[in-house]
């Protein structure tokens, strides 16, 4: 019980500082704020998996995010007929073509093994195929970007249930962390870094300007939920009735009929919002304590030492007949489908898809703080990290106003100084989160809850 | 009283055990001493310790009756004692000139000359004077890394292995360009595998076991030693 | 005639342009691939720190206009470089003291600085911030043009205009000055050999007595200069926003990587590289061949490889391909 007793005390904190949200704040800021931590949690279980178990950096957290986002939007938006048959048989020519191209290219690489001119072919495949498909595919393109373009311009989704869309995510990124993995997991773990970082770059400004896609920076907005709909909440008797008895004690206090009534009104409007999020809470966590469930038992089965193996000495692991490369692979592309699914579910909370705010430094750097906060190769702490980080990057402005007008209590109202760091506040958060990290690195490299790994079993 | 001596040294790697155990090596100008053993006999860590690349646990270090245990291995190498690594021992992406300048660089005075009488000795290195060390043959790379030790004109010169991975023609080379060093009145302590190629240009060897001196002697008498023969000469 | 205007076209539209952003991406690519090189981690506050130096010429540039001090035709900013370089190293200095330092000693691994860069730039953005704000800013002031379109049609009598902004020009001449002198200082005198054995193998620098901290101390100050200068001269010539600045690292990292890392020459030609395919693939030819083509053929196209919108994925994908074919950058072998 003892060792269990700092992550038990860690996790009280949090959920403590989360209440007092909810009595200070609001509970719907505070449930705001949980179910990010949730899915915080997740993407920093992903990126927690490379890096804790086999200390690969991955700084495409933002690109797996992003496609996970964009599942949700091919998943669950209804289709869009008339673009498709405005541009769809275009679009099809196309990925006939891509895979044209690749096949083309796996064949010169497999039957032209030794032909001096081999990179210089492929060269000219490739520019000559994009080149086609630049042909085939933009009449396709302008034509279903014309489809009512202030709604709709691009394809539409399949019109499943948004929730396997989280699957659906996952895969994405998968997929791409295949590639990325088969390109770069040979480099250095630096390299790897740099590269993973430019990768990501590249599929989030592909989604951000293929509008046919997925609107690219106009947005999908209005996006199916799992959950059921505050409006709708509202109207139901049986809500109503939930809520009237809760607040029985309060309502009972009003004797004005119509005032009670109004009363009432603001209350449903309020719990109906609440009721939302915590069923969205109960998904997230959900997902959290099966993917907890499951890391764990990775972590202690022979092939969870078997991975601790190869990361604390890939040379002798190698030697011992491990085959390193395809582990890393193997383990590269679960973190970053977990990842994926933790985007799958951000887009699916927000109801929204907006492209244009995958940015590196909130959906790389910070989630990499919370790995190195969390504590390294324990799924405990990355939890713990994912909730920590985001309170502190949620509530970091506030704390910062606080602060500032604390130690500027003194001054004028108009102080130039003043005011200039109130304006600043906001950015206050970068300050926080990277102080945070480097004195988490300098005093506790391990992280707030290091790996603890049960020598017995071994 | 020899020129430079570590005197019963014992040492180790951090908090590890102790690689070598009271363990003395001497040798005076002029000289070449072989160190010789099996694998994990403590060869180089012996020699490591004399450089203070890592701290003795008791024991000292001594050259020209001034001790010199407490110093870092910068301050050893402006007493004299200069250190030609097993490996990675020249700077590949440095011209050979540019190579013997940086080994140099504790000289105040104008290093031209050594430049000069580094190039007698290894001519060859005049020849490839502008060239990227990490472009010449095994055999030129050696010579760089010596001729790098030797800019600080030192009194000793410590090698740790210098003919590993070598072919047997350029090994004999290189033994050959040790001997010219030593002409110099330099005193040279060697770690060595080709034990019997080695103890040929030795003017004396230490035998280690275990971190400890099992034998030593002049070159012909460990060469003509039974025990040393059948145990590390191989018959 | 007709191939005169189709050059001077290809050449105000794609090579001036690709010349200038090349020399900015080159000195930043430096500067990665000296802290590579020297203090062996990947630098992800590179992007920061060139803004942060930029930022002290911001202000100063501010400061120097509204007390009426000037460089007439050139912009007030270079008077200001000095300062904003000294600013730079400074805070470089400090920061390496305070957290660089410890990892070092500690010899810990590359992976840990580069995440320890992390939590710098966090911080470094943080500072920036705070103190002058996350807006666009233009601090060009001075003469515009050297050659304007217009003039430049008078003079040769073609249709196309060749445009050449001073800070073109001054981008260009600022940039063959500094990298000369780095390139005299790190091959020629004492330091500079000094610098490039601690790179190369540091084990044997310390027992040729190369002081590191030494070492280490001049590539912080090289290290200011190149950020500041390349920060500056971006800013003039574009704007000085800090995102930007940020997002320019990844550029600035392709550069520095297909130039091989660790090779400052190669850098520097990586940067050319990496502006020159950004700027040539995602340029629209049509126009180009309109003058070349008879009218028969002349593409009704844009004729354009990529949309201007994929500019970064270019030089992204330039990096994806030099890494799989050649790791080690493509200017592999003799260093600087």
């Amino acid at each position: 019980m003892r060792k269990y007793l700092n992550i038990i005390t860690a996790y009280s904190i949090m959920m403590i500082l989360i209440i007092l949200v909810g009595i200070f704040q609001s509970w719907s800021i505070a449930l705001s704020i949980l179910n990010y931590c949730l899915i915080s949690a997740v993407m920093t279980m992903g990126a927690n998996i490379q890096w804790g178990y086999a200390g690969l950096i991955n700084f495409g957290i933002m690109g797996y995010t992003a496609l996970g986002g964009l599942a949700v939007v091919l998943v669950s938006v209804a289709p869009v007929p008339e673009a498709w048959s405005a541009g769809g048989f275009n679009m099809i020519m196309s990925l006939i073509l891509i895979l044209g191209i690749v096949l083309v290219v796996k064949y010169i690489l497999k039957k032209y093994k030794s032909l001096k001119y081999r990179n210089y072919l492929i060269a000219l495949v490739i520019v000559f195929g994009i080149i086609l498909i630049r042909i085939v595919a933009s009449p396709g393109i302008e034509a279903i970007e014309s489809v009512n373009p202030a709604k709709t311009g691009f394809l539409g989704g399949l019109g499943m249930p948004i929730l396997f869309s989280w699957i659906v995510g996952g895969l994405f990124a998968a997929g791409l962390a295949f590639l990325i993995g088969k390109i770069a997991l040979g480099l250095r773990a630096d390299y790897l870094a740099i590269a993973t970082l430019l990768i990501a770059e590249i599929v989030v400004s592909i989604i951000k300007h293929e509008d046919w896609l997925a609107r690219g920076v106009k947005n999908v907005i209005g996006l199916k939920r799992p959950v059921p709909y505050e409006i709708n909440l509202q109207t139901s008797p049986w809500f109503i009735n939930l809520v009237e008895k809760l607040n029985q004690g309060k309502l009972n206090l009003i004797s004005s009929v119509s005032e009670k009534k109004d009363i009432l009104n603001q209350l449903v409007i309020d719990a109906s919002s609440v009721y939302v999020k915590l069923c969205m809470t109960g998904l997230f966590l959900t997902v959290v304590i099966i993917l907890l469930i499951l890391t764990q038992k990775a972590l202690y089965s022979p092939w969870g030492r078997k991975m601790r193996a190869i990361r604390d000495n890939e040379e002798a692991a190698g030697a011992m007949g491990k085959n390193v490369v395809k582990e890393h692979l193997l383990i590269f592309i679960l973190g970053s489908a977990i990842v994926g699914l933790a985007g799958a579910m951000m887009v699916t909370n927000d109801g929204l898809f907006t492209p244009g705010s995958y940015r590196p430094m909130r959906y790389t750097f910070v989630i990499w703080v919370m790995v190195i906060v969390g504590g390294t190769g324990n799924n405990f702490g990355a939890i713990l990290g994912g909730f920590a980080v985001w309170f502190l990057w949620v509530e970091a402005g506030p704390i910062a106003l606080f602060l500032i007008n604390f130690f500027t209590a003194h001054l004028d109202e108009a102080n130039a100084l003043k005011v200039h760091l109130i304006e600043s506040a906001p950015y206050f958060r970068f300050l926080m989160i990277g102080v945070g990290l480097l004195v988490i690195m300098r005093y506790r490299p391990k992280g707030l809850i290091p790996e603890k790994i049960n020598t017995k079993k071994i | 009283m020899s020129f430079f001596e570590g005197n019963k040294m014992t040492a180790g790697y951090g908090k590890g055990p102790d690689i070598i155990n009271s363990c003395t090596i001497k040798v005076d100008q002029g000289e070449i001493v072989a160190i010789l053993g099996p694998n994990g006999a403590g060869k180089s860590t012996a020699m490591k310790a004399m450089l203070g690349l890592l701290n003795l646990k008791s024991g000292s270090v001594v050259i020209d009756g001034v001790d010199i245990s407490k110093l870092s291995p910068q301050d050893r190498v402006k007493k004299g004692i200069s250190f030609v690594p097993q490996t990675k021992n020249v700077f590949a992406e440095l011209t050979v000139k540019e190579n013997l300048e940086v080994g140099a660089f504790l000289r105040e005075d104008n290093i031209n000359k050594v430049i000069e009488e580094i190039f007698d000795l290894f001519p060859i290195l005049k020849v490839k004077s502008s060239q990227v060390v990490g472009q010449l043959s095994g055999g030129q790379r050696q010579q760089v890394a010596l001729g790098r030790a030797l800019m600080i004109k030192p009194s000793i010169l410590m090698l740790d292995e210098p003919t590993a991975g070598v072919s047997p023609i350029v090994m004999d080379e290189l033994f050959q360009h040790i001997l010219r060093v030593k002409e110099t009145n330099v005193g040279i302590i060697m770690v060595e595998q080709n034990a019997k190629q080695a103890l040929s240009i030795s003017d004396r060897g230490y035998v280690l076991v275990t971190g400890e001196n099992k034998f030593e002697g002049s070159g012909d008498e460990l060469l003509n030693d039974p025990e040393v023969r059948r145990s590390f000469l191989g018959g | 005639m007709e191939l005169l205007n189709a050059l001077v076209l290809l050449l105000n539209y794609t090579i001036v342009p690709a010349i200038t952003y090349g020399s900015q991406l080159a000195l930043g690519a430096i500067f990665v691939t000296l802290v590579y090189g020297v203090l062996r981690f990947a630098n992800f506050a590179t992007g920061d720190m060139m803004s942060f130096g930029t930022m002290f010429a911001v202000l100063l540039t501010y400061y120097f206009q509204s007390v009426g001090i000037g460089l007439g035709i050139l912009p007030t900013a270079l008077l200001t470089i000095p300062f904003a370089i000294i600013a730079m190293i400074l805070y470089m200095l400090f920061i390496d003291n305070f957290v660089f330092k410890y990892y070092r000693v500690k010899k810990s691994a590359p992976v840990q600085l580069a995440m320890v860069s992390v939590g710098v730039m966090f911080v470094t953005q943080a500072i920036i911030r705070i103190i002058i704000g996350p807006f666009d800013r233009r601090f060009l002031d001075g003469e515009k043009f050297i050659l304007k379109a217009s003039e430049f049609k008078e003079m040769t009598g073609l249709n196309e205009g060749l445009t050449i902004k001073s800070t073109q020009a001054i981008t260009v001449v600022v940039t063959i000055i500094l990298v000369s002198i780095l390139f005299w200082f790190l091959n020629k005198t004492k330091t500079g050999t000094s610098m490039r054995a601690y790179s190369d193998n540091e084990d044997l620098a310390l027992l040729s007595g190369i002081d590191p901290k030494r070492v280490v101390m001049i590539t912080w100050i090289i290290a200011g200069f190149l950020a500041t200068v390349g920060g500056v001269l971006y800013g003039l010539d574009k704007s000085y926003k800090p995102f930007v600045y940020f997002n320019n690292m990844l550029p600035i990292f392709a550069a520095a990587i297909v130039g091989g890392i660790g090779n400052p020459f190669g850098a520097f030609l990586g940067g050319y590289v990496i502006a020159f395919a950004e700027i040539f693939v995602t340029y629209a030819y049509k126009k180009f061949f309109t003058y070349l083509l008879p009218e028969s053929l002349e593409p009704d196209s844009l004729v354009q490889l990529l949309s201007t919108d994929y500019k970064f994925a270019v030089s992204f994908s330039i990096l994806v391909i030099v890494l799989l074919f050649r790791p080690s950058g493509i200017f592999e072998g003799k260093k600087i």
